[in-house]
């Protein structure tokens, strides 16, 4: 297989007489390090200043330790076992609210989107929850429902529903009326309007919802776990710093930067199965 | 491919206004019309005289304040299966690929989705776009995105096709091909087809009658047969006569 490409790859001089394979390859190479390190450079060359200048002594080890230490404690945390409770505990509460803001959310936006006497009656309210804190409310959550999991999950929950809810209510009102128009021109019902023009044309913006509130909701999961918690990454992070476990501690920050960008990789990657027409995403 | 007869447009005293800033404004008065099944009536007029206001009212978008529309003898009260809108912009959806879009009104009525993709691919072809069925309409130059609103509206195989201003966004040599496009297609199609238009030439070019609606409000709608022989040559000089003739009817000349 591999053979046979090459063999193909070396005819091409011979008929348009252009570069060889041999010339060409180190210019693939070298375009594809310029690449990378245009991409990367700066996080290496910031992860590298940092290695240096704990292991010279140049800031206090104690308090940033070296990258490599970090490792270690990321390894033995997660080799160990004692951060994947953590790490099955915060994804629970945080998938747990996501799923719940997403089934609630989605429809709902849908719905008010396309009924203005429903907008109308639910915009006032939605503006004065929207524009209060969301950790403002936690300790009145607590006080509603007790220091457990549920208000911990309720409060993510509450945090990541508005920016989901908006942002859906604005994609189908964002919708061209003339494409609906030209659907019911072909005898569209309601119905069908909505299934073959409303929907599809609310999905990138539904999709910008779905981003911020991934990103709201492991924001709000670290704050709920460092209060009333004895499990999770946030609690963690507090308690690791409480015990001066400091690798430990920035072990589970890395964690956390991690679960974001997963998330965030896993719905672009969707976005881009499910909006293909759209112009390429970011 | 298109029905062989019916078609037939009969226009009984339509009236429509509307209220703009408060005071109602007369759109269109008492029009008496009949369109011939399979003819290619040409609507041309002044900005504001109704033009759109009136194929409209054809499609079923909005309803006359008097009067009425007939197909085939039986009254219009709102869009039907029989009739398909070109309108000035494509209208694409954007989410579907060229082959899905010109599909898109079968699928809508209900056909099967292989099915209505096998009439589409046809239609897809008539128009030039066959290599392109698979691509999203952003890809899509103005001309292309319009041959493809063209190809969703023939694909039904209306009886009645209503264009309002359907070239009028291209840039003047893609007009010209589209033109005689337009005249190719309804030749084969055998379908009736109104349309409305700014363009003096083009109107010549295409119809079998001219209207042109009234400048003045209460002033009368005419009609102009074009008697010349198709495949029209713009350049002949009895051509040229009919667009004086125009231009005389709009006070321009
Ligand atoms: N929905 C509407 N509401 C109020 N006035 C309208 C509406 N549609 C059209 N008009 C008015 O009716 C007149 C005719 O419009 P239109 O049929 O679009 O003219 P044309 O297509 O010939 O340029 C214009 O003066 C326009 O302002
Ligand atoms: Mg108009």
């Amino acid at each position: 297989m591999s053979l046979q490409h090459i063999e193909q790859r070396v005819t091409i001089p011979a008929h348009g007489g252009g570069t060889s394979l041999g010339a060409d390859f180190p210019r693939l190479a070298s375009r594809a390090v310029v690449r990378f390190l245009s991409r990367y450079g700066i996080l290496i060359a910031f992860l590298a200043t940092w290695q240096v200048s704990s292991s010279a002594g140049w800031v206090n080890a104690a308090v940033l330790p070296p990258i490599d230490t970090i490792v270690t404690a990321l390894w033995n945390g997660l080799a160990g076992g004692t951060l994947l409770g953590d790490i099955a505990i915060s994804l629970q509460r945080a998938g747990l609210a996501f799923a719940a803001a997403v089934a609630v959310a989605i429809p709902l936006g849908l719905f008010m989107g396309q009924v203005r006497a429903v907008e109308t009656a639910l915009d006032p309210i939605l503006q004065v929850f929207r524009q209060t804190s969301a950790l403002a409310l936690y300790p009145v959550f607590i006080l509603l429902l007790g220091l457990g999991e549920a208000s911990k999950v309720f409060v993510i929950f509450w945090a990541t529903l508005f920016p989901l809810l908006l942002n859906t209510i604005s994609g189908v009102k964002q919708v061209d009326p003339k494409l609906l128009e030209m659907a019911r021109v072909y005898g569209a019902t309601r119905l069908t309007a909505f299934r073959r023009v409303v929907l599809p044309g609310a999905v990138p913006s539904i999709f910008v919802g779905l981003r911020l509130s991934a990103t709201t909701a492991l924001l709000l999961l670290i704050a709920s776990e460092m209060i009333g918690a004895n499990k999770g990454i946030g609690f963690q992070v507090m308690n690791a710093q409480y015990n001066f476990q400091i690798p430990l501690m920035f072990a589970a920050i890395v964690i956390l930067a991690g679960l974001g960008l997963i998330a965030n990789q896993a719905l672009v990657s969707l976005q881009r199965r499910l909006c293909r027409w759209s112009s390429p995403i970011d | 491919m298109a029905s062989t007869s019916g078609g037939e447009v009969t226009i009984r005293d339509l009236s429509k206004s509307f209220t703009l800033g408060g005071r109602p404004l007369a759109v269109l008065r008492a029009l008496n019309l009949d369109i011939r099944s399979g003819e290619c009536l040409v609507i041309v007029g002044a900005s504001g005289s109704g033009k759109t206001t009136l194929l409209r009212i054809l499609a079923g978008l909005e309803a006359a304040d008097s009067g009425g529309v007939a197909i085939d003898g039986s009254p219009v009260h709102g869009v039907g299966a029989e009739r398909a809108v070109i309108f000035q912009e494509p209208r694409l959806l954007p989410w579907l690929t060229v082959l899905g879009n010109v599909a898109f009104g079968l699928e809508v009525r209900g056909m099967p989705k292989a099915e209505a993709e096998d009439k589409a691919r046809f239609y897809t072809a008539l128009v030039g776009l066959a290599e392109f069925s698979d691509a999203y309409p952003r890809q899509l130059s103005g001309g292309m995105a319009q041959r493809v609103g063209i190809a969703r509206a023939l694909t039904v195989q209306p009886e009645i096709l209503l264009l309002d201003e359907p070239l009028g966004a291209l840039d003047a040599m893609t007009k010209i091909g589209m033109q005689e496009e337009l005249a190719r297609i309804w030749s084969e199609e055998n379908v009736t087809m109104v349309m409305v238009t700014h363009d003096l030439e083009e109107a010549i070019y295409l119809a079998d009658r001219v209207l042109i609606l009234p400048r003045e409000k209460g002033g009368t709608a005419r009609l102009v047969e074009v008697e010349l022989p198709r495949p029209r040559d713009r350049s002949e000089s009895r051509f040229v006569r009919y667009r004086e003739e125009l231009l005389r009817e709009f006070g321009l000349h």
